[in-house]
């Protein structure tokens, strides 16, 4: 936690990103990291490319930039944890082990994707892997991530709930109604604001009189931390703490991830709002993929072993978007099914 | 007896504060009353010696506006501070209860309602509902505002937290928004919230999490994710509450595919049905009303009694025409029916019950019989249930039409508080017995 800033703690820097030596993090999990992140990056520019094409239509939101974020938070996850987040979630999908197969085939459309086609990349779920979306309405996941958290407590399991969401939807009145409730009831809910500096072009500035995101539980006693979102051993460690807190019954847990993301909100994003400098800068000083694989690389881990898994990524994502395109489109039929459920006869 | 509710019409005098030959001054709690709402404080409004107590302690069904004490000056004192409101009211209405003794003639879909059982009110009928479900699946829980420790703003929820206890009886924070969405995670992760909203003018604040959260996830999962929650409430107009807490939301909810919609009438109603949403798979908009709270019908005390979702009632058969209504509209038309029938008119009167999904099958069936249409609703005439009941019958019985449907609502105008504009805004038998005989 040296970089993690508590509400009692006093707080390191963190707003530059990166600048102090990352927690280590052993080089198995380092390097399952690394691929995560990878597997994410390739799986988003494919996106981004297929979206061009035309084969994806929509709104498609890309996690590019962030990947730290969720990675070092799953990693710190126990099986049957849930996690909810808002539309850009196709980093979160693949973080939770979801195939990207399903995935790439729901962005496309096609009767193979996780929703058969009737979702699309704001609204994907696996229950498997207790990845509960996805959610299109800005902050709506918060309340409903809260309610998974409850339903933690109500069981008397020990699980946890991580709910996502953005510096933009940390504004919402249900975000701190939430709050209040998750005080109240002790729940197991790790809320954790990915601060990208920009809800659609407005700056965290101009959105929010906030200056600090991580204090925003403070009226309720939440435990509060900033972490450096670029960093993924940061990032674990931070959500490590968070994890053991309220697996322990303490009540809820925010951290407040400084990220940033590489593209626009959308894919259809003017640009206008900051300098393209700004964006460059970010990505040659500060990315995750590479501050990880230096750190491979400097952990021993040798040069063509990365290689030879950057080919395997790549191919993994290729395979996804050839499965994807050939799909068939959901049946005309699936137009009219899972309405609703079919009722028991009382 | 002072009106310490807008519905009250009579209340039970639980304990006097002041004996005979205290003194008393104005503003001294003298009394304590149980209304149908809650127990609250009766404060003198003069001053002088408690001479006699009228109304002992523990007197139920004392009526608004009896005297219940004498002051030292020899006048009986009404303490109350107000008359009371409900007087308008009781015109249309006096008789509901009578009619759930069905006429002898009466075609009804085979429903165990009509069983033997006791008479309760409407708001005993739901306790017992939501009691029977909590003690049949352990993942069904209450939660809204003062569903717990204050017994329920309208005691629906009496007794239930002392029986299940603080962990399936919750109270919330007034935060309708953030705690209907909890709900529907809740729901999601598999368990079975009932959540209580005081009234549903209050859902308004939650309605996306209703709509895009709980109607909509199980499409955009591809049939992967469930919602099995029930929203419930009063709506509807209640009595000289003005308009932002008189609105009737049926048409509103039923616009929506992905949710059911009930709306029950009777006791019976209230009781099979919401048995049935609770158990439902799917989330349940379960639309009450608050003046049948304490009307009395007979009920089943069956322990299994259940109702099915989707299916409506003939709550009386008739051969010249077809009057369609839901919850408190039943009454409406049923009252019509009496006084057409005095007329030589023999009216049909149809419960939907359930709003989503339509049982437009029974009502379309008894327009091929009667030829003729009208529907009572509170709500708002335009886009209303009505609107699509008559359009339905129109697509599917058009040639069996002896005239245009009618539609008999809510006057077009947010809900007034003054008495005799807010009677003139809601529906009354008069009119519908008017709409019959223009087409009659």
């Amino acid at each position: 936690m040296a970089r993690a800033k508590t509400n009692k703690a006093a707080r390191p820097d963190v707003g530059a990103f990166g600048t102090a030596a990352a927690p280590a993090l052993p080089r198995d999990k380092l390097l399952h990291a690394w691929r995560q992140m990878l597997l994410i990056r390739r799986f988003e520019e494919k996106a981004g490319q297929l979206y061009g094409m035309g084969l994806i239509g929509g709104f498609c939101h890309l996690y590019i930039g962030q990947e730290a974020v969720v990675v070092g938070v799953q990693l710190a996850l126990s099986d049957g944890d849930e996690v909810i987040t808002s539309y850009r979630d196709h980093g979160h999908m693949l973080a939770t082990g979801m195939d990207p197969r399903g995935v790439m085939a729901e962005l496309t459309g096609r009767a193979t994707g996780y929703s058969r086609g009737k979702g699309g990349s704001m609204h994907m779920f696996s229950l498997e892997k207790k990845f509960f979306g996805g959610h299109g309405i800005v902050g709506a996941q918060v309340s409903i991530g809260t309610g998974l958290a409850f339903s933690n407590l109500y069981r008397a399991n020990d699980r946890v709930c991580v709910t996502y969401l953005g510096e933009g939807a940390s504004n919402q009145g249900q975000v701190f109604e939430s709050f209040n409730l998750a005080a109240l009831l002790k729940l197991p809910c790790i809320y954790v604001i990915e601060n990208n500096r920009y809800g659609m072009g407005t700056s965290v500035d101009r959105a929010s009189a906030s200056r600090d995101l991580s204090q925003n539980g403070a009226p309720w006693r939440i435990p509060g931390v900033q972490v450096d979102g670029m960093d993924v051993a940061a990032v674990h460690a931070a959500a490590q703490t968070a994890v053991a807190y309220c697996r322990a019954g303490n009540g809820p847990y925010l951290m407040e991830m400084k990220t940033y993301r590489y593209r626009g909100h959308s894919m259809s994003d003017p640009a206008k709002y900051r300098t393209r400098e700004e964006v460059q800068s970010m990505r040659e000083h500060h990315d995750p993929i590479d501050h990880a694989r230096a750190a491979l690389l400097a952990a021993g881990v040798a040069e063509d072993e990365l290689k030879r898994m950057e080919a395997e990524t790549r191919a993994i994502v290729q395979d996804a978007a050839d499965a994807a395109q050939s799909a068939p489109e959901p049946d005309p039929a699936e137009l009219w099914t899972d309405v609703l459920a079919e009722s028991a006869p009382p | 007896m002072p009106a310490l509710s807008p519905t009250m019409t009579e209340g039970k005098l639980a304990r006097w504060l002041k004996a005979i030959g205290e003194q008393v001054r104005a503003g001294d709690v003298i009394a304590e009353i149980e209304t149908d709402k809650a127990t609250m404080e009766v404060e003198a409004v003069d001053e002088g010696r408690l001479e006699q107590i009228l109304v002992p302690e523990g007197t139920e069904g004392v009526a608004v506006n009896t005297p219940i004490a004498v002051l030292a000056n020899g006048d009986a004192k009404n303490v109350a501070t107000k008359s009371a409101p409900a007087a308008a009211k009781a015109e249309a209405r006096p008789a509901a209860p009578a009619h759930t003794a069905a006429p002898a003639n009466e075609v009804v879909a085979p429903e165990q309602d009509n069983a033997p059982g006791k008479p309760i009110t409407v708001r005993e009928a739901l306790r017992d509902a939501m009691a029977a479900e909590l003690e049949r699946d352990g993942t069904v829980f209450l939660m809204g505002e003062e569903v717990a420790q204050y017994q329920g703003a309208y005691k629906i929820s009496q007794g239930l937290l002392d029986r299940f206890g603080p962990k399936r009886i919750i109270d919330m924070p007034i935060t309708e928004h953030g705690f209907a969405g909890m709900a529907v995670g809740a729901a999601m992760n598999g368990l079975r919230p009932i959540v209580e909203f005081m009234t549903f003018n209050f859902a308004m604040q939650a309605i996306d999490q209703i709509i895009n959260s709980a109607a909509k996830t199980r499409y955009m999962s591809g049939g992967q994710m469930g919602c099995p929650i029930v929203f419930r409430g009063p709506n509807g107009a209640a009595s000289r509450v003005a308009a932002q807490h008189s609105q009737d939301y049926a048409s509103w909810y039923a616009h929506v595919p992905g949710l059911k919609v009930i709306a029950p009438y009777s006791a019976a109603d209230a009781k099979g049905l919401l048995r049935a949403a609770i158990r439902d798979p799917n989330p349940v908009i379960f639309l009450e009303n608050e003046i049948l709270y304490g009307h009395t019908f007979p009920c089943p005390d069956d322990a299994d009694f259940i109702l099915p979702i989707g299916r409506a009632k003939i709550e009386r058969a008739g051969r010249h025409v077809t009057i369609v209504s839901y919850s408190i509209g039943v009454g409406t038309a049923l009252a019509a029916a009496d006084v057409l029938a005095g007329q030589g008119v023999e009216a049909e009167v149809i419960n939907l019950r359930t709003l989503r999904p339509l049982d437009i099958g029974t009502v379309v069936e008894s327009v091929k019989r009667t030829s003729r249409l009208v529907t009572v609703e509170e709500g708002w005439p335009y886009a209303g249930i009505g609107a699509e009941v008559a359009m339905q019958v129109i697509e599917q019985a058009f040639d069996w039409l002896d005239a245009p449907p009618v539609r008999v609502a809510g006057a077009d105008v947010p809900l007034p508080y003054a008495a005799n504009l807010e009677k003139l805004a809601l529906p009354q038998a008069v009119w519908v017995v008017e709409a019959v005989r223009k087409m009659v």
